[in-house]
């Protein structure tokens, strides 16, 4: 048995089972999330409704401008854009949650808890990645409408780059939400935050030569080092000749050099870490 | 600090068992104003203990630093043994917490804000659901176990949040204002529960209130006004120290009823109307008194001090007043809590 500290909890807990409890309750903030989720029909329904109205409103209103090349259209390249707007709201919709925890009390339930603020804020980031990645996944059913070919492996890979996406999300989501007092905040938050992001992140247009101006608002939202990655996923598996893509590039450019995925992979994780990092300092000010 | 009498259960850790609460010279500033200044009190373990003041008064405030939600200016807190400012995370672990305000979650069912608060404090696997039996059957919500909390009335909602609180088998529940805002039926209902509590389970029980009859539900009051404690008891001892039961008589003839009754050892006073005898226990006085008046007794009222007495005493002045005025301070706090 080995000591880690001298203020030892009375139960004489070892490091060891110290870290099962932390565990334990990780696991439990993630059940509450989505235990949440399934209660609410309406936040689902309504994560369907948003991303589903800019897949065909915009997918067709934009297709008549944009036209077809080599069988590929304006919709099959927003489609992956579309998931990723899905499960970017979700994220940050579960985060945000705590602004409503904190209304109605049950944040005070979790702060005063002897556990450490970074199971609480491990267990929201998995719970938030959970249920938006479940979100992005139920958009999947739309491909066939819109004639995005899927695979087995292919939602495999998708699920897992929501996952991540998602838990970014929720880290920089649970960050802001440390700092919101009050519910009026949110709205300023989606306004002034979610939707520039998603609409500067490539989701609803190619990033490939816009103005300069644009091009370096789009390489600094992280966001679009997200969503470059799984429109190449979803692009791999669509048999696109070499007009189309050339008509509806992906990948990101950064000073001239191309990004390789496992790049953009990386900015996305290390976004993630320094969100997670900022969240957990944003509750251990707070009371 | 008036300490009215030594009170049944070890004070400042004579007895047998350490106190459950031990607080000295505990002061809380908030930059030139003294919220709390330089209290001492101790509270046995088992004890129900009541802190009595208006609104304002810094009841919250020195329940807030018991429980490690706020860092004391200066002094001295153990709770249940461990101290308050180096061991925190371990006092956390053995007391439960009710707040003002409701911290359940209303889309989780009982069972489920249960058994999240159950992980939360560590609570062993394989005991989690017994506990959880346990302690809906002692506030007699186990009928409503597998019902979502939003559909709970108020009342239901703050015993279910008591149950929550001696979840983790805490050695000390503290409960802050734990009937503000319950119609006086479910007050009644949650004292009962309380006092279920104390006896099944052995807890110390700290609360705070501002109901005069409440605090006659606890084993000791501690009276705070301004920061300080100005009385400390039981409630009769303290009763008893602002002043004797009185009975008022009307008789046929007071002269004689008078006469009589110094004969027979009564301190009589002459009231406004007929007599006023001072006694030392009013429901046993009354039948001797009325025979050795030996005149037909016409009316008997007695009066015996209030806790109000006893606050009006001290303070000099009535909590209701105190209250009232401090009620928009209260709805401020309730509503700016989250500034």
């Amino acid at each position: 048995m080995t000591t880690l500290s001298t203020t030892r909890p009375a139960t004489g807990a070892t490091g060891e089972t110290r870290l099962s409890q932390e565990l334990r309750v990780v696991g439990m903030v993630w059940e509450r999330e989505l235990l949440r989720y399934v209660r609410t029909r309406t936040r689902i329904l309504g994560g369907v409704i948003q991303p589903v109205l800019f897949l065909f409103v915009l997918g067709y209103g934009m297709s008549g401008l944009v036209g077809t090349t080599g069988g590929f259209n304006f919709r099959q390249f927003v489609f992956p854009g579309v998931v990723a707007m899905s499960v970017v709201m979700t994220a940050i919709f579960s985060a945000i949650s705590i602004v409503w925890d904190r209304e109605f009390g049950f944040l005070r339930e979790m702060l005063v808890a002897p556990v450490s603020r970074s199971a609480l804020v491990c267990g929201k980031a998995a719970g938030g990645a959970t249920v938006a990645a479940a979100q992005g996944t139920i958009m999947l059913v739309l491909a066939p409408l819109v004639g995005v070919h899927l695979t087995p492996m292919l939602v495999v890979e998708v699920i897992g780059l929501e996952l991540l996406m998602a838990g970014a999300m929720t880290c920089f989501g649970v960050f802001v939400a440390s700092r919101i007092q009050r519910m009026e905040g949110f709205q300023v938050v989606m306004q002034m935050l979610l939707m520039p992001m998603l609409f500067l992140s490539g989701a609803l247009f190619p990033i490939k030569g816009l103005p300069t101006w644009l091009a370096v608002i789009t390489r600094i939202n992280p966001l679009t080092y997200a969503v470059d990655p799984l429109r190449r996923v979803v692009f791999a598996q669509q048999h696109m000749s070499a007009a189309a893509q050339l008509r509806f590039p992906t990948g990101v450019t950064l000073f001239g050099y191309s990004l390789p995925i496992v790049v953009e992979l990386a900015i996305v994780v290390a976004f993630a870490l320094v969100f997670f990092v900022l969240a957990i300092r944003g509750f251990s000010r707070a009371e | 600090m008036t300490t009215v009498a030594p009170s049944p259960p070890a004070l400042g850790g004579a007895g047998p068992d350490p106190p459950a609460v031990e607080v000295h010279e505990l002061t809380k500033r908030f930059g030139d104003l003294v919220a709390v200044d330089r209290i001492s009190f101790s509270v046995a373990q088992g004890e129900v203990f009541a802190f009595l003041g208006p609104n304002g008064a810094g009841k919250s405030t020195t329940i807030n630093m018991l429980c490690t939600l706020a860092r004391p200016t200066s002094g001295r807190v153990s709770v249940a043994g461990y101290d308050v400012g180096t061991q925190a995370k371990t006092v956390r672990r053995h007391i439960g917490l009710v707040f003002q305000e409701q911290t359940l979650d209303d889309q989780l069912t009982a069972e489920e804000n249960l058994r999240f608060h159950a992980v939360l404090y560590g609570v062993p696997h394989d005991q989690v659901d017994a506990r959880i039996t346990k302690v809906l059957g002692l506030v007699a919500l186990s009928e409503r176990r597998r019902d979502l909390v939003s559909t709970y009335s108020g009342g239901m909602a703050r015993r279910l949040e008591i149950a929550r609180g001696m979840l983790h088998t805490p050695k000390v529940l503290f409960l802050d204002e734990p009937t503000i805002g319950l119609d006086p039926q479910t007050r009644a209902l949650m004292w009962e529960d309380v006092l279920r509590l104390r006896a099944e389970e052995g807890v110390t029980i700290f609360l705070t209130t501002h109901y005069m009859d409440e605090a006659e539900y606890a084993d000791r009051i501690a009276i705070i006004d301004h920061g300080r404690v100005i009385a400390l008891g039981t409630p009769q001892d303290l009763k008893a120290s602002v002043g004797t039961d009185t009975v008022d008589f009307e008789t046929a003839d007071d002269e004689a009823a008078a006469a009589a009754l110094r004969r027979a050892g009564y301190q009589v006073e002459e009231a406004e109307k007929g007599l006023r005898v001072l006694v030392r226990d009013e429901e046993a006085a009354v039948g001797p008194l009325v025979a050795a008046a030996g005149v037909a007794v016409e009316t008997v009222r007695v009066h015996r001090p209030t806790l109000d007495d006893v606050f009006l005493h001290y303070t000099g002045r009535e909590i209701r007043e105190t209250h009232a005025e401090a009620m928009p301070m209260r709805m401020r706090a309730r509503f700016g809590r989250r500034r």
